[in-house]
């Protein structure tokens, strides 16, 4: 009986609580919006896979009016991004400008010594992360990640031209702990951009890339690139075809074809330091909504992303955890700055 | 034959009178940015997309590349009038078209610009609809080494070129390099030359330069001769066109090698800048008059219009086929293609024919129309010369100042270009030449990258640069003309030998 009491006691407590919560979200909503034009700063050049998403993020909030000002993207990329995020670590206190990442937010500060890290900016969420995949030439005769590194460690040192995205940045971090794992030495090959570097791979100038999917869908499709393994836990969850034959669920982990590394890329939302709570929930909500839209929806499937969405604290802490294994990565691969 | 029903197909999609609405409005806004210094193709496309999200794909890419086809028009508008080139490709336009304004002969040099944009873009927009497939394979053969050579190309077509001395030309160029090496670099990762200051983090970008360059340090010139432009007695003659076409035909040799060179440049990424100024350098060195450029000659400002203008349409065809960029606004087109839904690369010719051909359609009657607008407004154009510098010239700084901000919306770039604009007249003074610096500060950074990128490939050989026919026949021609007066200096001493025999 007294259980009996205590259990609805505690349950009523409960409701209250979250009635209060919710109440408290809702007020707090209707507290804070936008009052001008907000900043969307991309730390990457035009054209390239944040910038993308930025742009997306920008056309599907203005189509479905789910701000009432408008968002404007500014590329600010210098510095490998460093310009973006200092930019945005001295708007103190400036609700109006936010910011779209990429790896370089761990990347950049390590291996420039540019002064700025994660925690001087406000997370908000996570939109997502992007897959990485090792693809070779369809012409390669290696069919596995498998045959790939045999291959690599029996024609000896600097044998495969790994072609990637920028210097010590996602690409070249996956490259050097590819060769951790392997004992192998690999020549790495900076390019400008993922389009550049699925090009030149189809060319036959490089013999493999870590391209995100949707840097190399297209090449896919079309037969000239072949996916050896992906770089996450499990298979990439989409069972549609994507060529006449496969679809993304149908390539292998990397562990399964035994090159046990993750890396996933974070496609997220900051705010610059000093936001309040009810600033971060307005955007947190605004993202929520984002998410679903039919077009967001198709633009996450097409890239083959991970649409894992995250905010507030299991966010700081997945960042927290993101942030070490950088660190633990590029110190390894000897790419810290000195 | 295939690709003429195609065609006429996409003609067909065009006939909407909306896309034909989304087309005019597209020319002009892309006009107005080309015009404006610093607000780049690329930069205002990537402004424009989101408001393209609602429409069709169809709409959205004729509206967009229609901003892009306008840019490239209107580029050569303010780098004739004043000296400021509106975009990067249009610099090699200001050497000869300036010269033609400060005549008076502003209207001729327009005429002359839009009408070799409209020839190189034909040339193009051609290749695109006939030989797509077939040319995107040659794209692709196109690796470090083979881009290194075609930036050496371009460099070696430039050198010797000028009257003035040989040390001010290298004093120039490496000032240049060291200028296009500030910022990080792509290779090690690595901050150069940016001393701890956050403002350098991004280098130094090549059109604030340009806009200090030219912009103002030709302000600052004409202010001390006197307060006036040269061309204010500019005649205003309806007929200028009609002139200028009975006169170009005489420079078809010019306009299809800078129509070749365009194309080349457009597919292979090398991109419509690097285009222009080869273009022009050949043009001067192949030319009767050659030694005449610089001073006004209308095929001068023929040659780099031509080449860029076919560089930038034909940098849609590796975009199409490939899903590669060829030029910075086409990666912004290229994303625009994902955000309609849509899959670049090698597939979209089958899956989205409406697309395609709709948007190759479109090239065609968007640069009719683009041609038609910009020489209507070729006498207006050519008027504004004849307001008083003292009202103009503010004007043109302002506009300065704006275009050198948005390149990266950084205030300190302003600050950047004034600094670039006392270069730019000490330069004029000292009779140092500006075209060798502006060339390494735009090529500089990707050359290096290039060559960088090969010596990876290679293990450190040289050998790469002769390792296939392609690169090995780019490098040979380069380094040919590189050592031409040496070469021709030599061919001219044995020539007289040769004969001496037969005179005994």
């Amino acid at each position: 009986m007294k259980t009996g009491i205590a259990r609805s006691l505690v349950r009523g407590l409960a409701l209250a609580g979250l009635t209060s919560a919710g109440l408290g979200a809702g007020a707090a909503h209707a507290a804070w919006q936008p009052t001008k034009t907000v900043e969307f700063i991309v730390p990457a050049g035009t054209g390239g896979g944040a910038d993308q998403m930025a742009r997306m993020l920008q056309g599907i909030i203005q189509k479905h009016s789910l701000m009432p000002q408008s968002l404007v993207v500014i590329n600010k990329a210098g510095g490998a991004g460093a310009e973006g995020f200092l930019d945005l670590k001295v708007s103190n206190r400036n609700p109006h400008k936010i910011i779209i990442t990429l790896s370089n937010l761990f990347t950049t500060p390590l291996a420039t010594g540019v002064p700025f890290k994660w925690e001087d900016l406000t997370p908000v969420a996570m939109l997502g992360l992007d897959e990485f995949v090792l693809w070779v030439n369809a012409k390669s005769p290696h069919k596995t990640a498998k045959d790939f590194v045999e291959a690599a460690k029996a024609e000896g040192p600097n044998s495969v031209k790994m072609g990637g995205t920028g210097s010590k940045q996602e690409d070249q971090i996956i490259t050097a702990a590819i060769e951790q794992a392997t004992g192998t030495k690999m020549t790495y090959v900076p390019f400008k951009g993922g389009g550049d570097v699925a090009a030149q791979l189809v060319g036959g100038h490089i013999t493999s890339s870590v391209n995100n999917p949707i840097e190399a869908v297209a090449q896919w499709r079309a037969g000239e690139l072949k996916p050896l393994c992906v770089f996450d836990k499990e298979r990439i969850p989409l069972k549609e075809n994507v060529t006449a034959s496969m679809s993304w669920g149908d390539i292998p982990t990397c562990k399964e074809s035994g090159l046990d590394i993750e890396y996933l890329m974070l496609r997220g939302i900051f705010m610059g330091p000093g936001a309040t709570q009810e600033q971060v929930d307005y955007y947190v909500e605004l993202f929520k909504k984002v998410r679903e839209t039919p077009e967001w929806k198709d633009f996450m499937a097409k890239g083959a992303f991970n649409t894992t969405f995250m905010a507030g604290d299991e966010f700081k802490g997945w960042l927290g955890k993101a942030a070490a294994l950088h660190r633990s990565l590029m110190e390894k691969a000897g790419f810290l700055a000195k | 034959m295939d690709a003429l029903l195609s065609l006429i197909h996409g003609f067909g999609i065009l006939a909407d009178p909306m896309n034909i609405l989304y087309m005019f409005v597209g020319i002009f806004l892309g006009v107005l940015i080309g015009v404006l210094p610093g607000l780049g193709g690329a930069n205002g496309v990537a402004i424009l997309l989101p408001l393209t999200f609602s429409m069709s794909p169809v709409s959205g890419i004729i509206m967009l590349s229609s901003i892009y086809w306008g840019a490239l028009f209107g580029g050569a508008i303010t780098s004739i009038l004043f000296n400021i080139p509106g975009e990067p490709w249009s610099v090699a336009t200001t050497f000869d078209g300036y010269p033609m304004a400060q005549q008076g002969r502003a209207g001729e040099a327009l005429a002359t610009a839009f009408t070799g944009s409209f020839l190189g873009a034909f040339v193009a927009t051609l290749l695109l609809t006939f030989l797509a497939p077939l040319i995107a394979r040659f794209a692709l053969q196109f690796g470090p080494a083979e881009f290194f050579a075609v930036y050496l190309l371009t460099f070696c077509s430039f050198v010797g070129m000028g009257k003035e001395s040989p040390l001010k030309v290298i004093a120039a160029m490496m000032l240049g390099f060291a200028l296009a090496a500030v910022g990080i670099d792509t290779v090690t990762g690595q901050l150069r030359m940016t001393f701890g200051s956050t403002e350098l983090l991004r280098g130094f970008d090549f059109l604030v330069a340009v806009i200090g360059l030219f912009g103002v340090g030709e302000i600052l010139l004409t202010m001390e001769e006197g307060l006036a432009f040269k061309g204010k007695t500019a005649k205003i003659n309806s007929r200028v066109v009609l002139q200028v076409w009975k006169e170009l035909p005489k420079y078809w040799a010019t306009a299809i090698r800078s129509s070749i060179v365009g194309c080349w440049m457009g597919i292979t990424p090398g991109g419509a800048t690097p285009a222009s100024f080869m273009s022009y350098g050949l043009a001067k060195r192949f030319s009767r008059t050659g030694s005449k450029f610089g001073t006004g000659e209308a095929e001068g400002v023929l040659a780099p219009e031509t080449a860029a203008h076919a560089a930038g349409t034909s940098a849609l065809l590796p975009m199409l086929t490939l899903g590669i960029p060829g030029s910075p606004t086409a990666a912004v087109l290229l994303g625009g293609l994902l955000i309609w839904g849509l899959q670049p690369g090698p597939l979209l010719f089958v899956e989205q024919k409406d697309f395609v051909w709709g948007l190759i359609a479109s090239i065609y009657l968007s640069n009719v129309a683009g041609l038609i607008v910009v020489l209507t407004t070729v006498p207006f154009f050519a008027a504004i010369l004849r307001v008083p510098f003292s009202i103009i010239a503010p004007i043109i700084l302002v506009i300065c100042a704006v275009g050198a901000y948005t390149v990266h919306n950084a205030l300190l770039d302003i600050a950047v270009m004034l600094v670039f604009g006392v270069i730019g007249y000490l330069f004029k003074k000292l009779d140092y030449p500006l075209a060798p610096l502006v060339l390494a500060l735009v090529l500089g950074d990707m050359a290096e990258s290039a060559f960088r990128q090969a010596m990876l490939l290679s293990q450190g050989s040289v050998s790469i640069f002769w390792a296939n026919p392609l690169v090995g026949s780019i490098v040979t021609l380069a380094l040919t003309m590189l050592f031409w007066p040496l070469i021709s200096a030599g061919l001219a001493r044995l020539r007289p030998r040769a004969p001496a025999p037969l005179s005994p």
